[in-house]
């Protein structure tokens, strides 16, 4: 089997600040396949987004860095890459596509001239033939009228038809892996259920690796093959997408889970709900950051901080309690 | 519309008829709610659903008259507000008050917490040793410790902001409080706490809620009866289940299948049809049904005519032509 086309490794990213230095990221590994992906998951501040900015090394320094670990896109560590090599890299091999439309295209550029920058910038195609490519994205992505929407600017297209710009963006040069953070949370419920069959179509017809960051369960379940669940910047849990649903090892997890309601079941009295909230960065307890929190903690859990291990085979969770379950 | 005629223990808490709000606009006028009538009964939650756009929160604007009604008749306790004068409209404000998206752009950010929280006290004409007892009553309700009184809106979470804002809505007792996406903003372990605490409150102290949202499956969990609104209208609405479990109009169905639902394998398996299109501009809408532009079911008649909200068979209300 091929190697899979991203492979981050003990990846580290820490925020040295005024009040001190955080680790953002925390160790953080994780691999995906062709055609396969994987949901990053928790709640704000829990390092998701952070992590697939550093991936992407589009974090600034000061006051980040990546003090550790490895990102191997296609085999080839881009961590110790120059800054001029990266360019090459992103959009090209690894695309990205974000939360906010509308804020990450250029509000006083042309739908065509941002799509034909990025395919003169990355392949052979002279100006007349990426005009035209980009004609093509557009259908691709589903964009009503394209033609006529090619001379439009960004504030002249509604959210969802903004996030579909930004996706052929992202895949123009074919990248072997596209990382979506929070790609529908700000559109409709209808337009979000558009934009997910076109990513999940996208990936079918091309086999991009792909990473789905988002808080939302619901767009896990209908997305994920896989699910990773960050917490405190560190990876808790990972599992594939029936396995976590159907017995969350992590308490966290399971919090999560109760705290959404169900659709079709009969109306609960009360959700699940986690007590306390997710501590800020500088604020980490000894121990599990989830112990606060945690309904099965118990003293190891203050003193040591889990590490991720294997208690069933394609099961990882960094959790004491889990692994007694287990014992 | 004609109504029956209704006995005073009948008097629906809430009653809207025919509701038209508009607003002018450089670019033309905008309808952002045509024509809804709706009721609310005490100690009922109705959830009012759509998307952005829709006019689901300029209805909740307009029941507190924060936005001027065009048209049509609002009435609380039965009471018509539209010629209220201003004492008599402070007085209908006590029994229906308003929490919001964020909290923290509805919290003046240079008064302490305390300070926010008894403002409707003050304005009310209420002593100093009262307020004092019962800021600390209403904080604790909403499980905020008692310092929070002395300290300001920016040390706290938007969880705990939604808790002040809770509050601060509890002050003067109201019957009815208009929930404007009160938990859209926050993350889903906080969400479920403060959606709990509705809840509890809502028993303890026998309000009503508008719980107006865009998420379905919160508004599954939370509300007794669902209006679903599109464009400015009301196309479907009834008890939770009838629209759950089953849904006729076709917006409601559509609705409901783009909705995902935090279950991989129902996830895999249930029928998903992907509606086309996006939002018509409620500057221009189309003539007839205003589904018409995006239904899959739309023939020459919806393009003509605009349906009217009817009794269907599931014992819900429907505004299509084709539903039975």
């Amino acid at each position: 089997m091929a190697a899979a086309p991203l492979e981050v490794t003990g990846l580290s990213t820490t925020l040295f600040t005024r009040r001190g230095e955080m680790k953002a990221v925390d160790g953080m590994s994780l691999t995906v396949g062709a055609g396969e992906t994987v949901a990053l998951v928790g709640e704000s501040g829990c390092g998701k987004s952070l992590s697939a900015l550093s991936i992407m090394r589009l974090l600034p320094d000061p006051p980040a860095r990546i003090v550790g670990g490895e990102v191997r896109l296609n085999g080839r560590d881009i961590v110790t890459l120059s800054e001029e090599a990266m360019l090459d890299v992103r959009g090209k091999e690894i695309g990205m596509i974000f939360q906010d439309p509308m804020s990450s295209l250029n509000p006083v550029a042309t739908v065509e001239r941002q799509i034909v920058e990025v395919l003169t910038t990355h392949t052979e195609l002279d100006r007349r033939a990426a005009r035209a490519r980009a004609l093509e994205l557009l259908e691709q992505v589903g964009m009503p009228d394209a033609e006529r929407r090619l001379g439009a600017y960004p504030h002249q297209l509604s959210g969802g038809m903004c996030q579909r710009v930004m996706i052929a963006i992202a895949i123009a040069c074919n990248p072997s892996v596209l990382i979506a953070d929070e790609p529908t949370t700000a559109l409709d419920v209808t337009v979000q259920a558009q934009v997910l069959a076109l990513l999940k179509k996208l990936q079918a017809d091309s086999g991009m690796a792909m990473i789905f960051i988002t808080h939302d369960l619901g767009v896990v379940a209908e997305t994920a093959d896989r699910v990773v669940v960050m917490y405190a910047g560190r990876k808790v849990e990972e599992a594939t997408v029936d396995d976590l649903f159907e017995r969350p090892l992590h308490p966290y997890t399971a919090g999560l889970i109760g705290a959404t309601p169900t659709p079709g079941g009969e109306r609960a009295a009360r959700l699940a709900d986690i007590p306390g909230m997710v501590p800020p960065l500088n604020e980490l307890p000894v121990g599990c950051a989830f112990a606060p929190r945690c309904p099965r903690a118990f003293a190891r859990c203050r003193q040591e901080q889990p590490q991720l291990t294997e208690p069933v085979a394609g099961r990882k969770v960094a959790c004491f309690a889990a692994e007694r379950d287990f014992e | 519309m004609s109504e029956p005629l209704l006995s005073l223990r009948d008097v629906p808490l809430l009653s809207l008829r025919d509701v038209h709000v508009r607003f002018n606009t450089a670019a033309g006028v905008v309808q952002a709610v045509s024509g809804v009538s709706l009721d609310i009964a005490t100690g009922e939650t109705l959830g009012l659903v759509g998307e952005s756009g829709c006019g689901k929160s300029t209805l909740g604007k307009a029941i507190l008259r924060l936005v001027p009604l065009a048209a049509g008749e609002i009435r609380v306790e039965g009471t018509d507000i539209a010629p209220l004068d201003r004492e008599r409209l402070n007085e209908m404000r006590r029994k229906v008050q308003m929490i919001f998206q964020d909290p923290y752009g509805s919290l003046n950010p240079r008064s302490t917490v305390g300070r926010s929280v008894a403002q409707p006290l003050v304005v009310a004409g209420w002593k100093p040793d009262a307020i004092a007892e019962r800021v600390d009553t209403l904080l604790g309700w909403v499980g905020l410790p008692a310092d929070t009184k002395q300290r300001f809106p920016h040390e706290f979470s938007g969880g705990q902001r939604q808790r002040i804002g809770i509050a601060r809505a509890l002050a003067l007792s109201p019957r009815l409080i208009i929930c404007d996406e009160p938990v859209s903003a926050l993350d889903v372990s906080v969400r479920a706490q403060v959606i709990n605490l509705l809840e509890d409150l809502k028993r303890q102290l026998g309000m009503s809620y508008l719980f107006i949202s865009h998420d379905l499956s919160v508004v599954e969990h939370i509300a007794d009866r669902v209006a679903v609104m599109y464009l400015g209208s009301i196309m479907e609405a009834g008890g939770r289940d009838q629209i759950w479990r089953r849904p006729q109009h076709p917006y409601t169905k559509a609705l409901l299948e783009a909705a995902p639902v935090a279950n991989p394998k129902l996830a895999r398996t249930r029928k998903r049809s992907v509606l086309q299109g996006e939002l018509p501009s409620p500057i221009d809408p189309p003539a007839g049904c205003p589904f018409q532009s995006r239904c899959p079911m739309a023939q020459e008649r919806c393009r003509l005519d605009k349906p009217v909200l009817r009794p269907i068979s599931t014992g819900a209300l429907a505004a299509c032509h084709f539903v039975e």
